[in-house]
């Protein structure tokens, strides 16, 4: 069993160890989408670290005494829990690994000392679909090998954040057999982001990518913060069927300091369309590469590498299925349909 | 929506055109006794079939052809929302109305009879096409055979000893009688198929607009769209001479003035070999009309070689260049057979992919008459008809009533017997007849009448405007749309933007010329942007120089849509004003994906 696993890596057989968010990335990365680079720190490396500092059973017992009806209890628990973590030594050969990785990392980018966001990707055995939405913790724009392995630390720690375990007990999970693998990947500063529904959110049409975009990083679309640029494209004819051009007032950037900043669009930029027509294109065969892949409507998030001048590479962030229209039932034929009596399947006469 | 439509009673005669009223059948006309419903109706122009003034005789076609169409919705198919499209003339102008059914019971009582009398057509679709034009090649034989003789001074002989019993006048007027029985039977012909075709295509069109809503419509045109198509041959064969005369070398024979290049090929070697293809070209492909093959001034090739000649040297000048002249067929059909598998991963169901084949295949089955029929009735048929009535006038001519055998046209059709009666009464008697002392007046008179009418601008539509446009052929065929109708409604002032149909997918930015006759298709130059009210089958041979196209009227099924589709160009149609808002130099961009065109300068650079 694999410590290291890179996206490209990926096998179904590997999703007990990987966790949801790397699963993602490497099922997106092994159907050939172009996702940004990466590899998974896998559940093994932690159990592994957690079996060698002779953790197992102190851990245990701290969950053990944190009793949600006492906060007090649970914060005292995972403070103990996360100094544990994060202050016990790592097998020699897994610092080596993970060095190793990043380095390599490094090498395909072709920067030294890449960021990368390191991301938690919680696994539970019994639990193989338990989602863990938002539980745990993420650390975007980590810059060098120190900082990787330190953030690593912090991801495994994060198993142990009050609100985590509050989640775990109000839902009944177990603390055995709990894990954390850890998703280390390049991060891209994007010129524009946003999402992308392979449906027409509007009325459900399949034919449609709809398409929301800003300046910068996809937060802005996100969370609402701007009223992004609006694009539709036909799936049959790939070409842009309609484009709403908003008034966009802010976006999230980088500072030359390193850190993601909220900033207001400047004003040359704030009424132009944040992408070309090319790359809203390019967006939608994204989609719709990921949409086939899945076999189901889905709901995408992308970005425009901004070390490119238009139409820059498109690089798929995440898919998840579609879930409002996917549940509706299928259209019905409507009324005033008074070809019916003459038109029915199965009664070809000619084969077109 | 409020109605801002003008009244027909509205509308006053222009200046000169006083008494244009006599010219035109009194059934189309806008009448007092009539008024009630009249004005409670929607008028739209038609401007796809007559953009301009429509002589008195050439307006029997239309009328024909109106009443044609509604006479197959009405009484033979009973389309089940459907009635027939009423029309009337107002200062020269042909406005229509389509009727349709609205009471929801009534339209479900037509469905069994419709579902009977369309769906043995349908079933029988490929027998009874076949017959189709077996029976119009020998309708258009019937219409060669047509003559108009002058009448002699004495009767041959043979007349008389072969016991006859009949003399030239009598054959004179059962001549002309023949070609107006052969002209109405022709337009029988016309819609006998073209309504079904319409029903079916327009039923897969609901049908993928209501599983896709947004669904782009030429996506759904190229689903249906035909390869091998009747009315693109005779381009193709310009295209086959083009490249003939490159390949025996005489193409510099081409750049000799339009009037002397067949005799500058005689004089070639392989010349003669150039000229017999040339000549079985002709039979029948060059019947084809330069316009919408309605008016009796659209040139026909057969008769005008200036103007096939012309093409075939734009064609030796793209294909020096190095360009392709065939059609991309083989990239056009994978095109069709991408898309349909790509919507067929759409579905949600396997019962709606059914549906979606059955419909598809019965599309694709009626679609050729769709466009085939076309080149045989508008464009065969009707030069045929245009060059017997010349016929006609000449003999007028003869006879000293006219000065130009085109004054026929000046007359309505149901002038011309009478006419023709005074012209057999002087002959028959040996006095004069009276036509010589009154045509001469009456024709300047009316030519006057008609320069009036031609100066005067229609508005797109009158009446009562509807809520919304639902019957069914009035939108495919005409572009009538409920925001057409809107747009139309709130007045021209659209500013630096146009809307219309999003014809044809693509954007492209050029120099705009306004081309508002068929004459004008010389002065386009490569890289501009066609602005026309419509287009015409004959006008192919531009869309290798144009980057994109804009039409006053049409919808996404009419000529521009089409052919710029194959063409890869965008287009947008149905815009109402483009060729009056859009000045010839102004750079615009006309953006195919969503129906818009924009004046980006009010000239372009070098102007």
């Amino acid at each position: 069993m694999r410590r290291i696993l890179w996206f490209e890596q990926y096998s179904a057989a590997d999703r007990g160890v990987l966790g949801g968010k790397n699963a993602g990335l490497g099922e997106l990365t092994r159907a050939g989408l172009p996702v940004p680079w990466g590899f998974a720190v896998t559940a093994i490396a932690y159990a592994e670290a957690i079996q060698g500092a002779g953790l197992a059973r102190e851990l245990a017992d701290l969950m053990a005494a944190a009793d949600p009806g006492r906060p007090e209890t649970v914060a005292e628990a995972g403070r103990g829990a996360r100094e544990l973590v994060t202050s016990m030594p790592w097998p020699a050969r897994l610092d080596r690994e993970v060095l190793g990785a990043y380095a390599e990392l490094c090498r395909r980018c072709a920067t030294a000392g890449v960021p990368v966001a390191v991301r938690s990707s919680a696994t539970c055995e019994d639990l193989p679909d338990a989602s863990f939405a938002g539980e745990h913790d993420s650390y975007l724009w980590v810059r060098g090998a120190d900082e990787v392995l330190s953030h690593i630390s912090l991801c495994w720690a994060s198993l142990f954040t009050d609100r985590a375990i509050s989640y775990r007990r109000q839902l009944g999970y177990p603390e055995t057999g709990l894990a954390m693998s850890v998703v280390v990947q390049q991060m891209v500063q994007p010129r524009a982001a946003g999402v992308a529904f392979t449906l027409n959110p509007r009325d459900g049409d399949r034919s449609q990518v709809a398409i929301d975009a800003s300046w910068g990083f996809g937060e802005a679309v996100v969370s609402g913060e701007v009223t992004p640029d609006h694009f539709l494209v036909d799936k049959l004819t790939g070409e842009v069927g309609s484009r709403i051009v908003s008034r966009k007032e802010v976006e999230f950037r980088l500072t030359a300091a390193g850190r993601v900043e909220r900033a207001a669009v400047d004003a040359a930029r704030r009424d132009v369309p944040c992408l070309t027509d090319a790359e809203v294109k390019a967006v939608a065969a994204l989609a719709r590469r990921a949409e086939r892949h899945f076999g189901c409507p889905q709901d995408v998030e992308w970005a425009v590498d901004a070390r490119q001048p238009p139409p820059g590479r498109i690089l798929l962030l995440q898919s998840r299925p579609e879930t409002v229209w996917s549940r509706q039932p299928p259209r019905r034929q409507g009324s005033g349909d008074y070809m019916s009596g003459i038109v029915r399947p199965g009664a070809e006469r000619t084969t077109p | 929506m409020t109605a801002r439509l003008p009244s027909p009673f509205d509308i006053v005669t222009p200046p000169g055109a006083e008494g244009w009223q006599e010219l035109y059948s009194y059934s189309l006309l806008f009448s007092d006794d009539r008024r009630g419903y009249e004005d409670s109706a929607f008028w739209f122009i038609d401007g796809i079939h007559s953009p301009e003034v429509l002589c008195p005789w050439d307006a029997t076609i239309l009328e024909f052809a109106l009443i044609v169409l509604s006479q197959y919705n009405t009484r033979h198919y009973v389309i089940p929302p459907a009635l027939g499209v009423d029309l009337r003339i107002l200062n020269g102008y042909m406005y229509l109305s389509p009727v349709g059914v609205t009471d929801p019971a009534e339209i479900e009582a037509r469905i069994p009879h419709f579902t009977e009398r369309a769906g043995y057509y349908f079933q029988h679709w490929d027998e009874l096409y076949s017959s189709w034009t077996a029976k119009v090649r020998v309708l258009i034989g019937e219409l060669e055979r047509i003559r108009f003789r002058s009448l002699p001074d004495t009767e041959d002989l043979a007349v008389v000893t072969s016991g006859l019993g009949l003399g030239s006048g009598f054959e004179l007027i059962a001549q002309y009688n023949r070609l107006i029985e052969l002209t109405l039977k022709l337009w029988n012909y016309h819609f006998e198929f073209l309504n079904l075709g319409y029903a079916a295509y327009l039923d897969f069109f609901r049908f993928c607009k209501e599983i896709f809503p947004s669904i782009a419509d030429q996506a759904i045109a190229k689903m249906v769209a035909g390869i091998d198509v009747d009315l693109f041959r005779p381009d193709e064969e310009l295209k086959k001479l083009a490249l003939l005369a490159l390949g025996l070398g005489i193409d510099d024979a081409f750049d000799n003035p339009p009037g002397e290049v067949l005799e500058a090929i005689a004089g070639r070697r392989g010349g003669a070999k150039w000229l017999q293809a040339w000549s079985r070209a002709q039979q029948p492909w060059f019947n084809f009309s330069a316009g919408s093959g309605f008016y009796h001034t659209d040139k026909v090739w057969a008769e005008s070689p200036d103007i096939p000649l012309g093409f075939i040297r734009d064609y030796i000048a793209r294909a020096r260049r190095g360009e392709r002249l065939e059609r991309p067929v083989d990239a056009i059909a994978a095109e069709r057979e991408r898309i349909v598998s790509e919507i067929m991963e759409l579905f949600r169901t396997d019962e709606e992919r059914a549906i979606f084949r059955a419909k598809l295949g019965l599309a694709r089955t009626v679609f050729p008459f769709v466009e085939n029929h076309n080149f045989y009735v508008e464009h065969w048929g009707q030069s045929i008809i245009w060059r017997k009535m010349r016929e006609l006038g000449s003999i007028f001519v003869l006879s000293g009533f006219f000065t130009d055998p085109d004054d026929v046209f000046l007359l309505g059709r149901d002038e011309i017997p009478g006419s023709l009666f005074d012209l057999y009464h002087g002959w028959a008697v040996g006095a004069p007849a009276r036509g010589p002392r009154y045509w001469p007046a009456e024709i300047s008179r009316r030519r006057v009448i008609m320069d009036s009418l031609r100066a005067w601008s229609p508005p797109p539509a009158l009446g009562t405007p509807p809520e919304v446009v639902t019957e069914p052929f009035t939108a495919m065929l005409w572009g009538i749309t409920t925001e057409a109708v809107r747009q139309w409604a709130g007045g021209s002032d659209a500013g630096g933007g146009l809307t219309g149909f999003a014809a044809s997918p693509g954007v492209a930015e050029g120099p705009a010329r306004v081309v508002l006759s068929a004459t004008g298709i010389g002065e386009l130059r490569d890289g501009e942007v066609l602005v026309a009210r419509l287009t015409a089958p004959s006008w192919a041979p531009v869309f290798g120089k144009i980057v994109a196209t804009v039409t006053d009227v049409g919808g996404i099924m009419s000529h521009a849509a089409i052919v710029c589709r194959e063409y890869g160009l965008p287009a947008v149609t149905g815009t109402a004003f483009g060729t009056k808002i859009i000045k010839t130099g102004q750079l615009i961009r006309v953006d195919g994906n969503t129906g818009t065109v924009t004046v980006l300068h009010g000239t372009s650079p070098d102007q």
